[in-house]
């Protein structure tokens, strides 16, 4: 099935996250889409798939006009989406979820669909057990079960949301030789990804997105540097870079090990210095978040320690990291981060150490909260909820809600939303901070931002976690293809010889 | 006491258990698809009443079981409405739905307050109510009875056999996955609260037509049932079977109160009546407890082997809810 | 401007909810062949009709305005208390239990009576900090924790009633012996009404506004009711914040109970609580969980049902007609906000 995109258009507020996209996938390849988080890969799939309607544009299937109004449409249509979070039911057994949607009688004969199953998996070389229970499956095996039941409900179309996420290596040869037997088959693949890797070994062709603009297409082979220009633009030079590092150590991991489904990183020693800011790079969802969450006993360790300021705190609750002078700021602003329904002023009072006597004192938090809304420019009044505020002035919002002398800052994505300007100004603010000993660990997706403001790096891949790059003698190539999945062997062999 | 009398108290177990397994089967329809119904106290009553009064006005059972089931489908509809369409807290509704109802039945029944009505007779299977011990249980029973047992099986087979009922599970479990495998899930739900709503409102007649016939105001001895039920459905994991079982432990749980209020003269009758209640509680917690944070970090504190073995158990008897429990759905 | 303007449309919209509600009622009435406004003006009457019937509505006000202060603290923290009506009771047999206990002591009454009402504030806190821990320790939702300590409660009080408490001679229906009158609360003149009573409710009032409004402790508990996560990020330790809105929740039930026992029926009785408790619940939905409107809401309350009282007796109606109004109030009132907000409040 030929899919083309006309002039598709998608606005959500003042985001416009697909520009104009015109598209021509042939039936019979497997087609990349690549682009960084946000770059409107997901809205585009979402609109081929009917979870969501255009604001202008039209989808043609092989030369016809058609207009996807639902999930159940597009499959009708012949279009299925295998998506990153596998939709599907983990407390059922797989062949029910496999039944679970298909037409036919009202009691389905579970002898003849196990044997349908098994005659399918066959031909990909699957070996799923279909009396077994989806959530004892792994995400790859719960990829291929969704892969089949798209198949078996006719997809002659198969979009693929980030399917190397959370895979094993195996796992996802499996996976690739049965796209490419699809592809034979003359099924239209979509492969939509951020992993360089992945599509250079896969894809015939690459449509990349950045901004929500289709920046171009490119053919196999491709060129990893070309690439990696297309996805993160030209590199813009921020200005000086300043070390402020100290030799004492805030923060040291020991031989950590840690599991959050379905990921694992092992074996991560690293130190801290008061003072120094370290940049986790990676893809989202590498594993980078994980590790955070682990410096602030958000998620225990399953063996290792985690020592802040000679205090060993692994298995310590939260709290005792807070009290430790240890803060984090979370991604997901409103549920973890502020609370909806409460204003400014209320959230200074909780943040705040001082004035804890019974009663609050409004006068006071009301100044504090004005004093902090000039200084850290967020556009917004004491008395306004949290939620009425825009992305952007939440965040700065969050990041004034700190105390005053912490020794480590655990910041996921501290400027996402944020323009260059103020932006900037926040990191004035931060370096202020590594100026009297606080030392930062940030998660961004921003590489530039990484490389910037970073004194050293860590790299996140699949759960893999490099040894510490000076971020000062790493080139934005270099980082993005390390993020991708490449380049690996070559940059640690050297350092470890040298 | 003799054999006889047991197997006749047993077989009154399962009589008077009839009411409660065909709520709670109900119930469990409801939440199976993500919708809790608070409002059954209320339904129970109402519903017993209205189906009292008609039963007296028209001299039908019939008529007066369908009356019962009409009043659970509308305050259902009330219940899907206000939380499917409009968003509102299903608990509060539900809530308030359990009290205005209740009020309504004692406000609307005084008139027929211990009224004269028609009663459900046993009707005895031939051939099979001669099995020895068997018979005499479930084969000497009223037709309501036999429906009651049916319908475990029916709703039992509904929900893990069917098609529709491996939909209805999905949509309870998680909603986005089940819309994008073609399900309406809007009215889906609003379907199984109201057919939910009419089984609950099957089991309010029910009692005043033929487990305590008659209505007597708040005397009838109803207020409370409606909150039992909605703890069973808990206890029964959202599966038919088990909640049946459940309702019949509650029931034989009462009927052994009555039975040993003579051997136990120090203890008041209305003390061994509520006997049940805290069990009930006791039942929740060991069936919860597996969810709880400290039971996690218990459990992961333990060598592995253990380990293993403990949480196999664990799990095998915690009930997990269904994973949409309560949530509203959004599409995207 | 703007926001005059959404208030005044969710006052309308509240009127709407009053509104749909009598009409609701009337088509009852008129179903049951009954005048609606002979009814309301019934009702009317019965509650302000002369000084006694005024009194008797404040004697149902006091319980009510304490039990939904209590609620106000659950429902900040985002917990449905349900089983604030075994809180009652427990406060009420707490209460009476320690009186019997000084009864023959040679304690002066009036410290009797402060011990005991202290008693009954400890029970009703004893029987919610069981609700919390079966929800924090347990993993039990906390409705049906509380409806099972509920029950239990209602089986002690009858147990103890017919039996460990009963009257000399004869146990019945209408509770223990009463107390000596040294040991009651005093009433005003000849009223049914204790000015204590009535106090306590003002006081109690008085201190859910400021602690909900004005304390650190009351606005940490709506940061964990509006948003546990992130109020645990913020430094809040949530899980202690829960349970003590539960202990400050049965402290103010178990004050109702204990002011039922002492100020109003003299003994334990079987429904000693008077569904007060859900009453409660559904004023405090009705009033959006806001403590200003909760003195005249509950006023209201405590009319209808003090008014309701002439229903039988003039009208041959069951006095339950005013629950039906009570109820079909709060849910009017919510669905015509569930309305607005679907259809007005995109904007």
């Amino acid at each position: 099935m030929n899919v083309e995109f006309k002039n598709i258009n998608k606005h959500f507020g003042p985001v416009h996250a697909n520009v104009d996209i015109n598209l021509c996938i042939n039936s019979g390849s497997i087609y990349g889409i690549l682009g960084e988080n946000g770059a409107g890969k997901s809205t585009l799939m979402k609109v081929l798939s009917g979870f969501m309607q255009p604001d202008s544009g039209e989808i043609l299937l092989d030369g016809k006009v058609v207009t996807i109004d639902s999930p159940a449409d597009a499959i009708n249509y012949g279009i299925g989406m295998l998506h990153q979070d596998p939709l599907d039911f983990p407390p059922m057994r797989l062949i029910e979820n496999f039944i679970v949607g298909q037409k036919g009688g009202l009691v389905p004969s579970y002898k003849n669909t196990i044997k349908q199953f098994q005659e399918l998996q066959k031909k990909f070389g699957f070996s799923l057990d279909p009396d077994a229970y989806v959530d004892t499956l792994t995400v790859g095996e719960r990829q291929q079960l969704e892969i089949l039941r798209l198949l078996w409900m006719g997809a002659n179309a198969l979009i693929l949301d980030e399917p190397t996420t959370g895979i094993s290596s195996l796992q996802k040869e499996k996976l690739f030789a049965a796209l490419r037997i699809l592809a034979n088959q003359g099924k239209t693949i979509i492969f939509v990804s951020h992993k360089l890797e992945d599509v250079e070994a896969l894809c015939s062709k690459v449509a990349i997105l950045r901004k929500g603009i289709l920046v171009g297409e490119l053919a196999a082979p491709f060129n990893s540097d070309k690439l990696v220009e297309m996805m993160f633009g030209k590199i813009i030079s921020l200005g000086e870079r300043y070390n402020l590092s100290q030799e004492k150590i805030v923060l040291a991991l020991n031989d950590l090990y840690i599991e959050q489904y379905p990921l694992r990183i092992e074996n991560v020693n690293f130190q801290l210095r008061a003072g120094e800011v370290i940049g986790l790079a990676g893809m989202e969802g590498s594993g980078q978040d994980i590790l955070l969450r682990a410096c602030v006993g958000l998620i225990r360790p399953i063996s290792g320690k985690v020592i802040v300021k000679d205090i060993d705190l692994s298995n310590k609750t939260y709290h005792t990291y807070m009290d430790n002078g240890v803060s984090f700021l979370p991604a997901s602003r409103l549920e973890e981060g502020l609370v909806p329904g409460l204003n400014l002023a209320e959230h200074f009072t909780i943040a705040g150490d001082e004035k804890k006597g019974l009663f609050i004192d409004k006068e006071y938090f009301k100044e504090k909260a004005e004093k902090m809304i000039e200084e850290y420019h967020i556009i917004g009044r004491p008395d306004l909820n949290v939620e009425s505020l825009s992305g952007g002035n939440q965040q700065r919002a969050a990041l004034s809600l700190l105390k005053d002398s912490l020794s480590i800052i655990l910041l996921e994505h501290p400027t996402r939303g944020l323009d260059i300007e103020s932006a900037i100004y926040m990191w004035g603010k931060l370096k202020e901070r590594c100026q009297q000993g606080t030392s930062i660990f940030f998660i961004s997706g921003d590489l530039e931002e990484i490389l910037q403001y970073s004194d050293r790096i860590l790299v996140f891949f699949s759960g893999r976690v490099s040894p510490p790059l000076e971020a000062s003698t790493t080139t934005l190539d270099q980082l993005g293809q390390l993020i991708g999945g490449k380049g690996w062997d070559q940059v640690f062999d050297i350092k470890e010889k040298s | 006491m003799g054999n006889d009398i047991i197997l006749f108290g047993l077989a009154g177990v399962i009589a008077s258990g009839a009411p409660i397994v065909i709520a709670v089967i109900g119930e469990t329809i409801t939440e199976r698809a993500g919708v809790i119904n608070l409002s059954l106290n209320g339904v129970i009553l109402l519903s017993a009443m209205a189906g009292f009064w008609v039963a007296v006005e028209s001299d039908s059972l019939f008529l007066g079981f369908l009356a019962g089931m009409i009043v659970g489908a509308l305050v259902a509809t009330i219940v899907a409405f206000s939380s499917i369409t409009l968003k509102q807290s299903q608990v509060a509704v539900g809530f308030i739905l359990a009290i205005t109802c209740r009020d309504l039945a004692y406000f609307l029944g005084n008139p027929i307050m211990g009224a004269q009505g028609p009663i459900m007779l046993s009707t005895s299977i031939p051939f099979l109510r001669d099995i020895p011990i068997l018979g005499r249980l479930f084969f000497q029973q009223s037709l309501m009875t036999y429906i009651s047992i049916i319908m475990i099986v029916v709703a039992w087979f509904w929900i893990f056999k069917t098609r529709p009922g491996l939909m209805l599970q999905g949509i309870g479990e998680k909603p986005a996955a089940a819309y994008v495998r073609g399900a309406n899930v809007h009215k889906m739900r609003y379907l199984y609260t109201i057919v939910g709503g009419a089984l609950v409102g099957l089991a309010g007649p029910l009692y005043t037509l033929s487990v305590k016939p008659g209505w007597k105001g708040t005397i009838t001895g109803l207020d409370g049932i409606g909150w039992i039920v909605l703890a069973i459905t808990i206890f029964g994991g959202w599966n038919p079977v088990r909640a049946a079982f459940g309702a019949y432990l509650f029931a034989f749980l009462q009927w052994l109160g009555l039975v040993l209020q003579p051997y136990m003269t120090s203890i008041p009758s209305q003390v061994l009546q509520v006997a049940p209640f805290p069990l009930m509680i006791l039942t929740l917690l060991f069936v919860n407890m597996g969810n709880t944070e400290w039971m996690d970090r218990l459990i992961a504190s333990l060598p592995d082997k253990l380990r293993v073995r403990v949480s196999k158990l664990i799990r095998s008897m915690q009930s997990r809810q269904p994973g949409g429990l309560g949530i509203p759905f959004d599409r995207q | 401007m703007n926001k005059t303007r959404t208030r005044s449309s969710s006052v309308l919209f509240q009127l709407g909810g009053l509104v749909f509600s009598l009409l609701f009622v009337s088509l009852i009435l008129i179903l049951v062949k009954s005048q609606p406004l002979e009814a309301f003006r019934l009702i009317w009457e019965g509650a302000t009709g002369n000084a006694t019937r005024i009194s008797s509505v404040f004697v149902v006000w006091v319980p009510l305005v304490l039990v939904t202060c209590g609620l106000l603290a659950t429902f900040t923290a985002g917990l449905w208390n349900i089983g604030i009506e075994g809180q009652i009771t427990v406060g009420a047999i707490f209460t009476t239990g320690a009186i019997r206990l000084f009864l023959g002591s040679s304690l002066s009454p009036v410290l009797v009576i402060i011990i005991s009402i202290l008693v009954g504030m400890i029970g009703g806190a004893v029987w919610a900090a069981l609700a919390g821990v079966l929800k924090t320790f347990g993993g039990v939702n906390e409705i049906f924790g509380g409806l099972g300590l509920n029950f239990i409660a209602t089986a002690l009080n009858i147990g103890l009633i017919f039996g460990a408490w009963s009257r000399p001679g004869v146990a019945s229906m209408s509770g223990t012996e009463p107390f000596p009158e040294q040991f009651w609360l005093p009433t005003f003149q000849d009223f049914r009404v204790s000015l204590w009573s009535i106090a306590f409710a003002i006081i109690g009032l008085v201190i859910i506004y400021f602690l909900l409004q004005g304390t650190h402790f009351g606005l940490r508990l709506k940061a964990v009711g509006k948003g546990m996560k992130s109020a645990f990020r913020m430094g809040i330790p949530t899980w202690q914040h829960m349970m003590l809105s539960f202990i400050i929740c049965g402290l103010f039930a178990g004050l109702a109970g204990a002011l039922q026992v002492t100020a109003v029926y003299h003994r334990l009785i079987p429904a000693i609580s008077s569904g007060y408790g859900f009453m409660g619940l559904m004023i405090a939905m009705l009033i959006n969980y806001q403590a200003i409107w909760l003195a005249p809401i509950a006023l209201f309350f405590a009319a209808l049902n003090i008014g309701g009282i002439q229903l039988p007796i003039v009208l041959k109606l069951d006095s339950s007609l005013t629950g039906v109004l009570q109820g079909s109030l709060v849910l009017f009132v919510m669905i015509s906000q569930g309305i607005k907000q679907k259809f007005l409040g995109k904007k």
